[in-house]
């Protein structure tokens, strides 16, 4: 049974496409065979996070309007068996994508026996997110700790229960899963941040993971490589986590308080992170 | 840092502040998103209601009478502006 995947925000810049690859990743590392989708029209990123920029030829917009067939855009993970890639077009805008034409590509990604679907969402409430969020089984809400984006992801829950597929036809909701992401616990232990259960409590829904604000990131887009694979790091071990809780196991949290300090380094102020 | 602050918890805490205020908006927006369809409708009757008492032909109508929901405070407002027709006013 496949399982279509949104991973969304309504608010840019959040993680979206960095938690797409690293969850797409995750996922594949254990086994499964993923293909990340993005759906970002025009702004095509997934490629650059997954390091196969060079190999794009054809793309999802040329599926939909049946230029090339799937297997000709379909870009293969060249370090996991089980991962693939479906870019997104660089040329065209978000209108070139329309329901019908989405609605055979994921068939036929389903066809092709993929375990997890995982669609990209652009940014905003538009027709591209809507896309991306239509056919979805499940959401990974990704959230920042900051009021505006707590507030858009909030919106976007309303949207996943009222304009998605599930929800037109009266099935079962999708299921949601709240990830934030940038979180920096100094900030918070400092009031300067909401609080990972703050935002629980704001959202409602279940926590997927936190990942730490990580400079981890920043390398591995820079190497085009997920951070998932950088499992010595905060970011890639938070990912990973937040993968094995997505796939049903309990995995303690991690990387959500400050390391505690000695009343001796309190008064000496020896605080890590203070200029952070 | 003085010595001083080690003890003193209370620092400016501006993280309580936008919890506090995304408490607000989130559930006025939760309501107002789940009941949209609510509030169109019952506008739309008061209209017709105001319509067949003064009158005013459908097509002229949404000139005529103005139905506006606004937030002010804890409580939306619903309000109605009506222009009455001069034969009316007149007779008053
Ligand atoms: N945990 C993190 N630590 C540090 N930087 C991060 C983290 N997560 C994401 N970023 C950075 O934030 C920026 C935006 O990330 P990303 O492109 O994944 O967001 P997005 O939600 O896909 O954006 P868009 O809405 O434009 O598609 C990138 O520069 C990325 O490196
Ligand atoms: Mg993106």
């Amino acid at each position: 049974m496949t399982e279509v995947i949104v991973v969304t925000s309504g608010k840019g810049g959040v993680g979206k496409t960095t938690s797409s690859a690293a969850i797409g990743t995750g996922l594949a590392l254990k086994g499964y065979r993923t293909v990340v989708v993005d759906f970002d029209v025009g702004l095509r990123n997934l490629d650059l996070i997954m390091g196969c920029e060079r190999r794009v030829v054809y793309d999802l917009v040329n599926v939909v309007k049946k230029e090339a067939n799937l297997n000709q855009a379909l870009i293969k993970d060249k370090r996991l068996e089980e991962l693939y890639i479906l870019p997104a077009s660089q040329t065209r805008d978000k209108d070139a994508l329309d329901i019908e034409g989405v609605a055979r590509v994921i068939e036929e990604l389903k066809a092709a026996n993929f375990d997890y679907i995982i669609c990209d969402s652009p940014a905003g409430i538009e027709k591209g997110a809507l896309m991306a969020l239509y056919f979805a089984d499940r959401a990974i809400v990704v959230t920042n700790p900051e009021v505006s984006s707590v507030r858009d992801s909030d919106r976007i829950l309303g949207i996943l229960a009222s304009k998605s597929k599930r929800a037109e036809d009266k099935l079962e909701p999708i299921r949601e899963h709240l990830l934030v992401t940038r979180y920096s616990a100094s900030r918070v232990e400092n009031g300067d941040m909401l609080a990972l259960s703050d935002i629980e409590e704001l959202l409602a829904i279940p926590l997927l993971g936190v990942i730490p604000e990580s400079l981890a990131v920043l390398r591995a887009s820079n190497s085009g490589i997920p951070v998932t694979f950088d499992q010595e790091s905060d970011a890639g071990q938070a990912y990973l986590d937040a993968v094995d809780r997505f796939l049903g196991n309990k995995v303690p949290l991690r990387f959500v308080n400050t390391k505690k300090r000695s009343f001796i380094q309190r008064l000496f102020n020896t605080k890590e992170g203070a200029s952070a | 840092m003085s010595w001083i602050d080690l003890f003193r918890k209370t620092k400016s805490n501006t993280a309580v502040t936008a919890k506090e205020r995304l408490q607000i908006v989130i559930s006025h927006e939760r309501t107002r998103n789940s009941q949209p369809d609510l509030i169109s409708a019952m506008q739309t009757e008061i209209l017709t209601i105001v319509a067949k008492y003064l009158g005013i032909p459908a097509d002229k109508i949404q000139e005529q009478v103005r139905v506006d929901v606004e937030r002010r405070g804890e409580h939306s407002v619903l309000e109605l502006n009506i222009t009455l027709p001069d034969a009316l006013s007149v007779k008053n």
